[in-house]
Protein backbone atom coordinates (compact mmCIF):
# COMPACT_ATOMS: atom_id res chain seq x y z
CA UNK A 1 0.00 0.00 0.00
CA UNK A 2 1.53 3.24 -1.35
CA UNK A 3 0.73 6.21 1.19
CA UNK A 4 2.49 9.00 -0.88
CA UNK A 5 3.69 9.52 -4.62
CA UNK A 6 6.74 10.58 -2.75
CA UNK A 7 7.66 6.14 -3.20
CA UNK A 8 7.06 6.45 -6.80
CA UNK A 9 10.64 7.58 -7.48
CA UNK A 10 11.91 8.01 -11.31
CA UNK A 11 15.46 8.84 -11.15
CA UNK A 12 17.80 8.71 -7.96
CA UNK A 13 21.52 10.37 -7.58
CA UNK A 14 22.61 10.32 -4.02
CA UNK A 15 20.12 13.09 -2.07
CA UNK A 16 19.33 14.47 -5.43
CA UNK A 17 15.54 12.29 -6.53
CA UNK A 18 13.05 12.97 -9.00
CA UNK A 19 9.55 11.49 -7.88
CA UNK A 20 6.00 11.59 -9.03
CA UNK A 21 5.20 14.89 -6.55
CA UNK A 22 8.30 16.61 -7.21
CA UNK A 23 6.53 15.88 -11.60
CA UNK A 24 3.15 15.95 -10.92
CA UNK A 25 4.33 19.62 -9.20
CA UNK A 26 5.89 20.74 -12.18
CA UNK A 27 3.31 19.09 -14.47
CA UNK A 28 0.63 21.62 -12.63
CA UNK A 29 3.13 24.54 -12.62
CA UNK A 30 3.74 24.51 -16.18
CA UNK A 31 -0.41 24.01 -17.02
CA UNK A 32 -1.09 26.72 -14.87
CA UNK A 33 1.70 29.25 -15.63
CA UNK A 34 0.79 27.97 -19.11
CA UNK A 35 -2.67 28.84 -18.96
CA UNK A 36 -2.20 32.08 -17.44
CA UNK A 37 0.03 32.88 -19.91
CA UNK A 38 -2.35 32.05 -22.82
CA UNK A 39 -5.37 33.56 -21.46
CA UNK A 40 -3.54 37.26 -20.02
CA UNK A 41 -1.84 36.92 -23.54
CA UNK A 42 -4.36 39.23 -25.08
CA UNK A 43 -5.89 40.63 -22.24
CA UNK A 44 -8.95 42.93 -22.68
CA UNK A 45 -9.23 46.47 -21.08
CA UNK A 46 -12.55 46.97 -22.67
CA UNK A 47 -16.05 46.39 -21.65
CA UNK A 48 -16.15 43.08 -24.24
CA UNK A 49 -13.74 40.14 -22.67
CA UNK A 50 -13.32 36.66 -23.60
CA UNK A 51 -14.58 33.82 -21.20
CA UNK A 52 -11.59 33.08 -19.92
CA UNK A 53 -10.16 36.20 -18.87
CA UNK A 54 -13.67 36.44 -17.50
CA UNK A 55 -12.91 32.93 -15.47
CA UNK A 56 -9.67 34.27 -14.56
CA UNK A 57 -10.63 37.69 -13.03
CA UNK A 58 -13.68 36.32 -11.22
CA UNK A 59 -11.37 33.50 -9.60
CA UNK A 60 -9.14 36.86 -8.85
CA UNK A 61 -11.46 39.20 -7.69
CA UNK A 62 -12.91 36.18 -5.41
CA UNK A 63 -9.59 35.66 -3.81
CA UNK A 64 -8.98 39.39 -3.56
CA UNK A 65 -12.46 39.42 -1.85
CA UNK A 66 -11.32 36.88 0.67
CA UNK A 67 -8.43 38.39 2.09
CA UNK A 68 -9.86 41.35 2.47
CA UNK A 69 -12.98 39.87 4.67
CA UNK A 70 -10.64 37.85 6.68
CA UNK A 71 -9.12 41.48 7.71
CA UNK A 72 -5.82 42.06 5.45
CA UNK A 73 -6.62 45.61 4.13
CA UNK A 74 -4.40 46.01 1.07
CA UNK A 75 -5.38 42.05 -0.11
CA UNK A 76 -3.22 42.87 -3.10
CA UNK A 77 -0.14 42.63 -1.22
CA UNK A 78 -0.55 39.41 -0.52
CA UNK A 79 -2.73 38.37 -3.30
CA UNK A 80 0.44 37.06 -4.78
CA UNK A 81 1.26 34.26 -2.01
CA UNK A 82 -1.75 33.37 -0.67
CA UNK A 83 -3.37 32.92 -4.03
CA UNK A 84 -1.15 30.68 -5.48
CA UNK A 85 -1.53 28.29 -1.95
CA UNK A 86 -5.42 28.34 -3.04
CA UNK A 87 -4.88 27.61 -6.53
CA UNK A 88 -2.14 25.27 -7.01
CA UNK A 89 -4.10 23.25 -3.92
CA UNK A 90 -6.92 23.42 -5.92
CA UNK A 91 -5.67 22.28 -8.94
CA UNK A 92 -3.76 19.93 -7.80
CA UNK A 93 -7.16 17.99 -6.28
CA UNK A 94 -9.17 19.13 -9.37
CA UNK A 95 -6.62 17.29 -11.46
CA UNK A 96 -7.28 13.81 -9.40
CA UNK A 97 -10.13 13.08 -11.76
CA UNK A 98 -7.51 12.23 -14.40
CA UNK A 99 -6.14 8.42 -14.31
CA UNK A 100 -2.89 8.07 -13.27
CA UNK A 101 -2.68 11.15 -11.97
CA UNK A 102 -1.28 11.19 -8.12
CA UNK A 103 -2.03 14.86 -6.62
CA UNK A 104 1.16 16.51 -5.17
CA UNK A 105 -0.91 17.34 -2.00
CA UNK A 106 -1.20 13.85 -1.07
CA UNK A 107 2.23 13.84 -0.66
CA UNK A 108 3.04 14.93 3.42
CA UNK A 109 6.30 16.53 1.75
CA UNK A 110 4.23 18.71 -0.38
CA UNK A 111 2.00 19.85 2.60
CA UNK A 112 4.98 19.77 4.80
CA UNK A 113 6.63 22.49 2.39
CA UNK A 114 3.59 24.78 2.13
CA UNK A 115 3.18 24.81 5.70
CA UNK A 116 6.54 25.38 6.27
CA UNK A 117 6.46 28.19 3.59
CA UNK A 118 3.90 29.76 5.34
CA UNK A 119 5.19 29.40 8.85
CA UNK A 120 8.14 31.53 7.25
CA UNK A 121 5.79 33.83 5.53
CA UNK A 122 4.11 34.98 8.99
CA UNK A 123 6.87 36.63 10.52
CA UNK A 124 8.27 38.16 7.07
CA UNK A 125 4.87 39.83 6.45
CA UNK A 126 4.25 40.55 9.97
CA UNK A 127 8.14 42.63 10.51
CA UNK A 128 7.50 43.55 6.52
CA UNK A 129 4.13 45.18 8.25
CA UNK A 130 5.10 45.94 11.61
CA UNK A 131 8.85 46.30 11.79
CA UNK A 132 11.17 43.87 13.19
CA UNK A 133 10.90 45.24 16.99
CA UNK A 134 7.04 45.64 16.68
CA UNK A 135 6.19 41.99 15.39
CA UNK A 136 8.46 39.79 18.22
CA UNK A 137 7.09 42.06 20.92
CA UNK A 138 3.97 40.60 19.79
CA UNK A 139 5.43 36.99 21.22
CA UNK A 140 5.10 38.42 24.59
CA UNK A 141 1.86 39.15 24.38
CA UNK A 142 -0.19 39.86 27.04
CA UNK A 143 2.39 39.06 29.32
CA UNK A 144 5.68 37.45 28.22
CA UNK A 145 4.65 34.28 29.83
CA UNK A 146 2.86 33.73 27.13
CA UNK A 147 6.24 33.64 25.11
CA UNK A 148 6.77 30.20 24.67
CA UNK A 149 2.94 29.47 24.17
CA UNK A 150 2.97 31.42 21.34
CA UNK A 151 6.07 29.72 20.27
CA UNK A 152 4.35 26.47 20.26
CA UNK A 153 0.85 27.82 18.87
CA UNK A 154 3.15 28.57 15.35
CA UNK A 155 4.73 25.45 15.59
CA UNK A 156 1.81 23.26 16.43
CA UNK A 157 -0.45 24.86 13.52
CA UNK A 158 1.93 24.76 11.23
CA UNK A 159 2.49 21.00 11.88
CA UNK A 160 -1.53 21.28 11.88
CA UNK A 161 -1.38 22.91 8.71
CA UNK A 162 0.69 19.93 7.19
CA UNK A 163 -1.09 17.17 8.15
CA UNK A 164 -4.82 18.16 7.59
CA UNK A 165 -4.60 18.87 3.83
CA UNK A 166 -2.13 15.90 3.95
CA UNK A 167 -4.81 13.99 5.79
CA UNK A 168 -7.36 14.88 3.91
CA UNK A 169 -5.77 14.66 0.18
CA UNK A 170 -4.17 10.86 0.92
CA UNK A 171 -7.52 9.65 2.93
CA UNK A 172 -9.29 10.70 -0.27
CA UNK A 173 -6.83 8.77 -2.56
CA UNK A 174 -6.69 5.42 0.19
CA UNK A 175 -10.70 5.77 0.10
CA UNK A 176 -11.08 5.53 -3.66
CA UNK A 177 -8.10 2.91 -3.56
CA UNK A 178 -10.25 0.56 -1.42
CA UNK A 179 -12.96 1.04 -2.84
CA UNK A 180 -12.06 -0.18 -6.14
CA UNK A 181 -11.36 -3.28 -5.09
CA UNK A 182 -14.63 -3.58 -3.31
CA UNK A 183 -17.18 -2.53 -5.42
CA UNK A 184 -15.36 -0.96 -8.64
CA UNK A 185 -17.56 0.39 -10.76
CA UNK A 186 -20.09 3.50 -9.01
CA UNK A 187 -18.52 4.26 -5.72
CA UNK A 188 -15.77 5.21 -6.84
CA UNK A 189 -17.11 7.47 -9.30
CA UNK A 190 -19.39 9.11 -6.36
CA UNK A 191 -16.20 8.98 -4.25
CA UNK A 192 -14.07 10.78 -6.64
CA UNK A 193 -16.51 13.76 -6.25
CA UNK A 194 -16.77 13.90 -2.76
CA UNK A 195 -12.83 13.69 -3.54
CA UNK A 196 -13.28 16.62 -5.60
CA UNK A 197 -15.58 18.50 -3.30
CA UNK A 198 -13.45 17.58 0.12
CA UNK A 199 -10.31 19.39 -2.34
CA UNK A 200 -12.00 22.21 -2.70
CA UNK A 201 -12.83 22.84 0.87
CA UNK A 202 -9.27 22.07 1.80
CA UNK A 203 -8.09 23.93 -0.80
CA UNK A 204 -10.14 26.74 0.84
CA UNK A 205 -9.29 25.81 3.97
CA UNK A 206 -5.43 26.22 3.64
CA UNK A 207 -5.59 29.22 1.81
CA UNK A 208 -7.71 30.94 4.60
CA UNK A 209 -5.73 29.27 7.40
CA UNK A 210 -2.82 30.57 6.01
CA UNK A 211 -4.47 34.32 5.67
CA UNK A 212 -5.85 34.09 9.03
CA UNK A 213 -2.06 33.70 10.36
CA UNK A 214 -0.71 36.23 8.22
CA UNK A 215 -3.81 38.84 9.01
CA UNK A 216 -2.70 37.88 12.92
CA UNK A 217 1.02 38.36 12.65
CA UNK A 218 0.31 41.76 10.65
CA UNK A 219 -2.34 43.19 12.86
CA UNK A 220 -0.96 46.31 15.33
CA UNK A 221 -2.28 44.99 18.45
CA UNK A 222 -4.25 47.73 19.78
CA UNK A 223 -6.81 45.82 21.47
CA UNK A 224 -7.17 42.16 23.04
CA UNK A 225 -9.65 41.52 21.04
CA UNK A 226 -7.96 38.82 18.65
CA UNK A 227 -9.62 37.10 15.17
CA UNK A 228 -10.82 34.16 16.08
CA UNK A 229 -11.19 31.59 13.78
CA UNK A 230 -11.33 27.65 14.44
CA UNK A 231 -11.74 26.22 11.06
CA UNK A 232 -11.36 22.34 11.91
CA UNK A 233 -11.71 19.93 8.70
CA UNK B 1 9.29 7.10 5.68
CA UNK B 2 6.43 10.03 4.92
CA UNK B 3 8.78 12.87 5.06
CA UNK B 4 11.16 13.24 2.17
CA UNK B 5 13.47 16.14 3.07
CA UNK B 6 14.54 17.13 -0.54
CA UNK B 7 11.05 16.79 -1.60
CA UNK B 8 10.42 19.45 0.88
CA UNK B 9 13.05 21.69 0.28
CA UNK B 10 11.91 20.89 -3.55
CA UNK B 11 8.74 21.60 -3.13
CA UNK B 12 8.93 24.87 -1.14
CA UNK B 13 11.57 25.84 -4.14
CA UNK B 14 9.05 24.99 -6.61
CA UNK B 15 5.91 26.66 -4.82
CA UNK B 16 7.80 30.42 -4.60
CA UNK B 17 8.58 29.68 -8.39
CA UNK B 18 5.25 28.97 -8.70
CA UNK B 19 4.44 31.80 -6.78
CA UNK B 20 6.29 34.02 -9.04
CA UNK B 21 5.16 32.47 -12.20
CA UNK B 22 1.66 33.63 -10.44
CA UNK B 23 2.50 36.99 -9.77
CA UNK B 24 4.15 37.49 -13.67
CA UNK B 25 1.25 35.72 -15.61
CA UNK B 26 -1.97 35.66 -13.77
CA UNK B 27 -2.31 38.92 -11.04
CA UNK B 28 -0.16 41.14 -12.70
CA UNK B 29 -2.24 41.37 -15.78
CA UNK B 30 -5.89 40.51 -14.89
CA UNK B 31 -5.22 43.21 -11.71
CA UNK B 32 -3.91 45.55 -14.37
CA UNK B 33 -6.88 44.83 -16.93
CA UNK B 34 -9.27 45.08 -14.57
CA UNK B 35 -7.49 48.55 -12.99
CA UNK B 36 -7.77 49.68 -16.46
CA UNK B 37 -11.32 48.88 -17.14
CA UNK B 38 -12.51 50.25 -14.00
CA UNK B 39 -10.23 53.66 -14.29
CA UNK B 40 -11.97 53.72 -17.78
CA UNK B 41 -14.97 53.35 -16.62
CA UNK B 42 -14.95 56.14 -13.85
CA UNK B 43 -13.44 58.49 -16.62
CA UNK B 44 -16.00 57.57 -19.31
CA UNK B 45 -18.69 58.19 -16.11
CA UNK B 46 -16.69 61.20 -15.34
CA UNK B 47 -17.26 62.34 -19.10
CA UNK B 48 -20.68 61.37 -19.54
CA UNK B 49 -21.43 63.68 -15.94
CA UNK B 50 -19.43 66.32 -18.03
CA UNK B 51 -20.99 66.11 -21.07
CA UNK B 52 -24.45 65.74 -19.23
CA UNK B 53 -23.80 68.76 -17.45
CA UNK B 54 -22.43 70.27 -20.34
CA UNK B 55 -25.71 69.93 -22.65
CA UNK B 56 -27.72 70.94 -19.35
CA UNK B 57 -26.07 74.44 -19.44
CA UNK B 58 -26.35 74.50 -23.47
CA UNK B 59 -29.99 73.22 -23.31
CA UNK B 60 -30.35 76.43 -20.75
CA UNK B 61 -28.51 78.75 -22.51
CA UNK B 62 -30.99 77.86 -25.92
CA UNK B 63 -33.74 78.39 -23.87
CA UNK B 64 -33.13 81.46 -22.34
CA UNK B 65 -31.82 82.59 -25.61
CA UNK B 66 -34.89 81.23 -27.26
CA UNK B 67 -36.87 83.26 -24.61
CA UNK B 68 -35.21 86.16 -24.99
CA UNK B 69 -35.96 86.09 -28.69
CA UNK B 70 -39.30 85.47 -28.56
CA UNK B 71 -39.64 88.45 -26.41
CA UNK B 72 -37.66 90.63 -28.59
CA UNK B 73 -39.60 89.42 -31.32
CA UNK B 74 -43.14 90.37 -30.10
CA UNK B 75 -41.65 93.70 -28.56
CA UNK B 76 -40.34 94.47 -32.23
CA UNK B 77 -43.74 93.23 -33.57
CA UNK B 78 -45.74 95.11 -31.11
CA UNK B 79 -43.49 98.11 -32.01
CA UNK B 80 -44.12 97.68 -35.62
CA UNK B 81 -47.74 97.37 -35.52
CA UNK B 82 -47.97 100.67 -33.17
CA UNK B 83 -46.09 102.07 -35.68
CA UNK B 84 -47.91 101.20 -38.66
CA UNK B 85 -51.20 102.19 -36.96
CA UNK B 86 -49.75 105.68 -35.82
CA UNK B 87 -48.65 106.20 -39.91
CA UNK B 88 -51.95 104.20 -40.82
CA UNK B 89 -53.61 107.48 -38.78
CA UNK B 90 -50.89 109.86 -39.77
CA UNK B 91 -51.63 109.05 -43.59
CA UNK B 92 -54.87 108.69 -43.31
CA UNK B 93 -55.40 112.56 -41.54
CA UNK B 94 -52.97 113.96 -44.07
CA UNK B 95 -55.05 112.53 -46.91
CA UNK B 96 -58.55 113.84 -45.07
CA UNK B 97 -56.56 117.07 -44.57
CA UNK B 98 -55.49 116.87 -48.36
CA UNK B 99 -59.00 115.94 -49.36
CA UNK B 100 -60.51 118.90 -47.14
CA UNK B 101 -57.84 121.66 -48.50
CA UNK B 102 -58.70 120.19 -51.76
CA UNK B 103 -62.16 120.32 -51.02
CA UNK B 104 -61.89 124.01 -49.69
CA UNK B 105 -60.13 124.99 -52.38
CA UNK B 106 -62.70 123.78 -55.01
CA UNK B 107 -65.21 125.27 -53.01
CA UNK B 108 -63.18 128.79 -53.22
CA UNK B 109 -62.96 128.36 -56.51
CA UNK B 110 -66.61 127.67 -57.11
CA UNK B 111 -67.49 130.61 -55.17
CA UNK B 112 -64.81 133.01 -57.09
CA UNK B 113 -66.86 131.53 -60.25
CA UNK B 114 -69.96 131.84 -58.80
CA UNK B 115 -68.82 135.96 -57.70
CA UNK B 116 -66.90 136.77 -60.99
CA UNK B 117 -69.97 135.51 -63.16
CA UNK B 118 -72.30 137.16 -60.65
CA UNK B 119 -69.96 140.43 -60.94
CA UNK B 120 -69.89 140.03 -64.59
CA UNK B 121 -73.91 139.61 -65.13
CA UNK B 122 -74.19 142.75 -62.86
CA UNK B 123 -71.30 144.46 -64.40
CA UNK B 124 -73.45 143.89 -68.16
CA UNK B 125 -76.74 143.91 -66.52
CA UNK B 126 -76.03 147.78 -65.28
CA UNK B 127 -74.26 148.73 -68.77
CA UNK B 128 -77.26 147.40 -70.45
CA UNK B 129 -79.61 149.08 -68.46
CA UNK B 130 -77.99 152.83 -68.12
CA UNK B 131 -77.82 151.87 -71.64
CA UNK B 132 -81.36 151.01 -71.93
CA UNK B 133 -82.24 153.73 -69.68
CA UNK B 134 -79.95 156.51 -71.48
CA UNK B 135 -81.71 155.09 -74.60
CA UNK B 136 -85.34 155.43 -73.31
CA UNK B 137 -84.86 158.82 -71.76
CA UNK B 138 -83.40 160.29 -75.15
CA UNK B 139 -86.09 159.39 -76.90
CA UNK B 140 -88.56 159.87 -74.86
CA UNK B 141 -87.55 163.92 -73.61
CA UNK B 142 -84.80 164.63 -75.28
CA UNK B 143 -83.06 165.04 -72.29
CA UNK B 144 -79.95 163.26 -70.97
CA UNK B 145 -79.50 160.60 -68.48
CA UNK B 146 -77.05 162.97 -66.54
CA UNK B 147 -80.10 166.20 -66.55
CA UNK B 148 -82.42 163.01 -65.26
CA UNK B 149 -79.98 161.82 -63.09
CA UNK B 150 -79.42 164.84 -61.59
CA UNK B 151 -83.09 165.53 -61.20
CA UNK B 152 -83.70 162.54 -59.41
CA UNK B 153 -80.60 163.25 -57.11
CA UNK B 154 -82.45 166.87 -56.37
CA UNK B 155 -85.71 165.91 -55.73
CA UNK B 156 -84.35 163.01 -53.83
CA UNK B 157 -82.01 165.53 -51.38
CA UNK B 158 -85.60 167.84 -51.49
CA UNK B 159 -87.43 165.12 -50.20
CA UNK B 160 -85.53 163.14 -47.44
CA UNK B 161 -87.15 162.54 -44.02
CA UNK B 162 -86.64 164.55 -41.36
CA UNK B 163 -84.62 162.74 -39.54
CA UNK B 164 -81.84 162.49 -42.36
CA UNK B 165 -82.25 165.73 -42.69
CA UNK B 166 -81.64 166.66 -39.57
CA UNK B 167 -78.51 164.54 -39.47
CA UNK B 168 -77.09 165.93 -42.77
CA UNK B 169 -77.82 169.32 -41.47
CA UNK B 170 -75.68 169.15 -38.91
CA UNK B 171 -72.67 167.19 -40.48
CA UNK B 172 -72.91 170.02 -42.96
CA UNK B 173 -72.65 172.74 -40.61
CA UNK B 174 -69.88 171.00 -38.28
CA UNK B 175 -67.89 169.82 -41.62
CA UNK B 176 -64.95 171.86 -42.19
CA UNK B 177 -64.24 170.84 -45.69
CA UNK B 178 -66.58 170.95 -48.27
CA UNK B 179 -69.37 168.82 -49.16
CA UNK B 180 -67.78 166.22 -51.95
CA UNK B 181 -70.46 165.22 -54.57
CA UNK B 182 -69.60 162.34 -56.46
CA UNK B 183 -70.69 161.48 -59.41
CA UNK B 184 -70.24 158.59 -62.38
CA UNK B 185 -69.78 161.73 -64.99
CA UNK B 186 -68.43 164.98 -65.55
CA UNK B 187 -71.55 166.87 -63.98
CA UNK B 188 -72.44 169.66 -66.66
CA UNK B 189 -72.28 173.20 -64.99
CA UNK B 190 -76.08 173.75 -65.09
CA UNK B 191 -76.73 170.23 -63.33
CA UNK B 192 -74.04 171.51 -60.40
CA UNK B 193 -75.63 175.19 -60.34
CA UNK B 194 -79.04 173.50 -59.73
CA UNK B 195 -77.55 171.26 -57.03
CA UNK B 196 -76.01 174.21 -55.10
CA UNK B 197 -79.17 176.00 -55.77
CA UNK B 198 -80.82 173.03 -54.35
CA UNK B 199 -78.84 171.95 -51.37
CA UNK B 200 -78.57 175.65 -50.42
CA UNK B 201 -82.21 175.89 -50.31
CA UNK B 202 -82.84 172.97 -48.25
CA UNK B 203 -80.31 173.36 -45.74
CA UNK B 204 -80.85 177.20 -45.51
CA UNK B 205 -76.99 177.78 -45.45
CA UNK B 206 -74.04 178.56 -48.03
CA UNK B 207 -72.69 175.20 -48.47
CA UNK B 208 -69.18 174.85 -50.61
CA UNK B 209 -69.52 172.05 -52.85
CA UNK B 210 -66.76 170.35 -54.04
CA UNK B 211 -67.59 168.44 -57.23
CA UNK B 212 -65.52 164.45 -58.47
CA UNK B 213 -66.27 162.54 -61.27
CA UNK B 214 -65.56 158.49 -60.48
CA UNK B 215 -66.29 155.63 -62.60
CA UNK B 216 -66.61 153.87 -58.92
CA UNK B 217 -70.30 155.33 -58.81
CA UNK B 218 -72.54 153.85 -61.64
CA UNK B 219 -74.68 155.96 -63.55
CA UNK B 220 -75.92 158.08 -59.66
CA UNK B 221 -74.62 160.79 -57.76
CA UNK B 222 -73.69 161.02 -54.16
CA UNK B 223 -73.18 163.55 -51.71
CA UNK B 224 -71.04 162.71 -48.31
CA UNK B 225 -70.28 165.08 -45.55
CA UNK B 226 -68.93 164.38 -42.37
CA UNK B 227 -69.86 160.82 -42.53
CA UNK B 228 -73.17 161.03 -43.92
CA UNK B 229 -73.98 160.16 -47.10
CA UNK B 230 -77.33 161.08 -49.54
CA UNK B 231 -76.98 158.98 -52.92
CA UNK B 232 -78.98 157.99 -55.87
CA UNK B 233 -77.46 155.33 -58.53
CA UNK B 234 -78.18 152.91 -60.49
CA UNK B 235 -76.30 150.17 -58.51
CA UNK B 236 -79.54 150.16 -56.45
CA UNK B 237 -81.66 149.22 -58.82
CA UNK B 238 -79.23 146.46 -60.03
CA UNK B 239 -78.14 144.93 -56.44
CA UNK B 240 -82.06 143.99 -56.27
CA UNK B 241 -81.59 142.30 -59.75
CA UNK B 242 -78.05 140.36 -58.39
CA UNK B 243 -79.90 139.66 -55.44
CA UNK B 244 -82.85 137.87 -57.33
CA UNK B 245 -80.07 136.52 -60.01
CA UNK B 246 -78.08 135.11 -56.76
CA UNK B 247 -80.90 133.24 -55.48
CA UNK B 248 -81.57 131.63 -58.84
CA UNK B 249 -78.07 130.27 -59.31
CA UNK B 250 -77.86 129.21 -55.54
CA UNK B 251 -81.66 127.25 -56.24
CA UNK B 252 -80.02 125.58 -59.56
CA UNK B 253 -76.68 124.48 -57.59
CA UNK B 254 -78.51 123.05 -54.55
CA UNK B 255 -81.79 121.38 -55.97
CA UNK B 256 -81.60 119.10 -53.23
CA UNK B 257 -81.55 121.85 -50.49
CA UNK B 258 -83.87 124.27 -52.43
CA UNK B 259 -86.46 124.67 -49.76
CA UNK B 260 -84.42 125.26 -46.79
CA UNK B 261 -82.50 127.68 -49.54
CA UNK B 262 -85.60 129.29 -50.32
CA UNK B 263 -86.49 129.82 -46.99
CA UNK B 264 -83.09 131.46 -45.22
CA UNK B 265 -83.08 133.62 -48.61
CA UNK B 266 -86.84 135.14 -48.26
CA UNK B 267 -85.82 137.68 -45.32
CA UNK B 268 -82.87 138.50 -46.76
CA UNK B 269 -84.15 139.29 -49.92
CA UNK B 270 -87.21 140.80 -48.11
CA UNK B 271 -85.14 143.25 -45.85
CA UNK B 272 -82.76 144.11 -48.95
CA UNK B 273 -86.42 145.21 -50.92
CA UNK B 274 -87.79 147.27 -47.84
CA UNK B 275 -84.31 149.13 -47.91
CA UNK B 276 -84.57 149.76 -51.21
CA UNK B 277 -87.86 151.16 -51.15
CA UNK B 278 -86.50 153.67 -48.44
CA UNK B 279 -83.63 154.38 -50.70
CA UNK B 280 -86.42 155.01 -53.87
Amino acid sequence: MRLSPDEIIFWQHGFLKLNATILFTWGLMLVLAVASKLITHRLSIGLKRSRWQNLLEIIVTAIEKQIEEVGLSQPRKYLGFLGTLFLFVGAASLCTVIPGYESPTGSLSTTAALALCVFVAVPLFGIWERGMGGYLTSYMKPTFIMLPFNIISELSRTLALAVRLFGNMMSGAMIIGILLTITPFLFPIVMTLLGLLTGMVQAYIFFILATVYIAAGTRVRKSTAEPKVNIEA
Amino acid sequence: MLIDWFTILAQAINFMLLVWLMKRFLYKPILHAIDEREKRITKELADADTKRSEAEKERERFQKKNEDFDRHRDELLSKVNNEAKSERQRLLDEARQAADVLRTKRQDALKREQQSLNDEITRRTRREVFAIARKTLTDLSGTSLEEVISEVFIRRVRELNNETREDLATALKTSSEPVLVRSAFELPSEQRSAIQRALNEEFSIEIQVRFESTPEVISGIELTSNGRKVSWSIADYLTSLEESIDELLKEQSRPEVQSEAKAALKPESGTKSTALEEHK
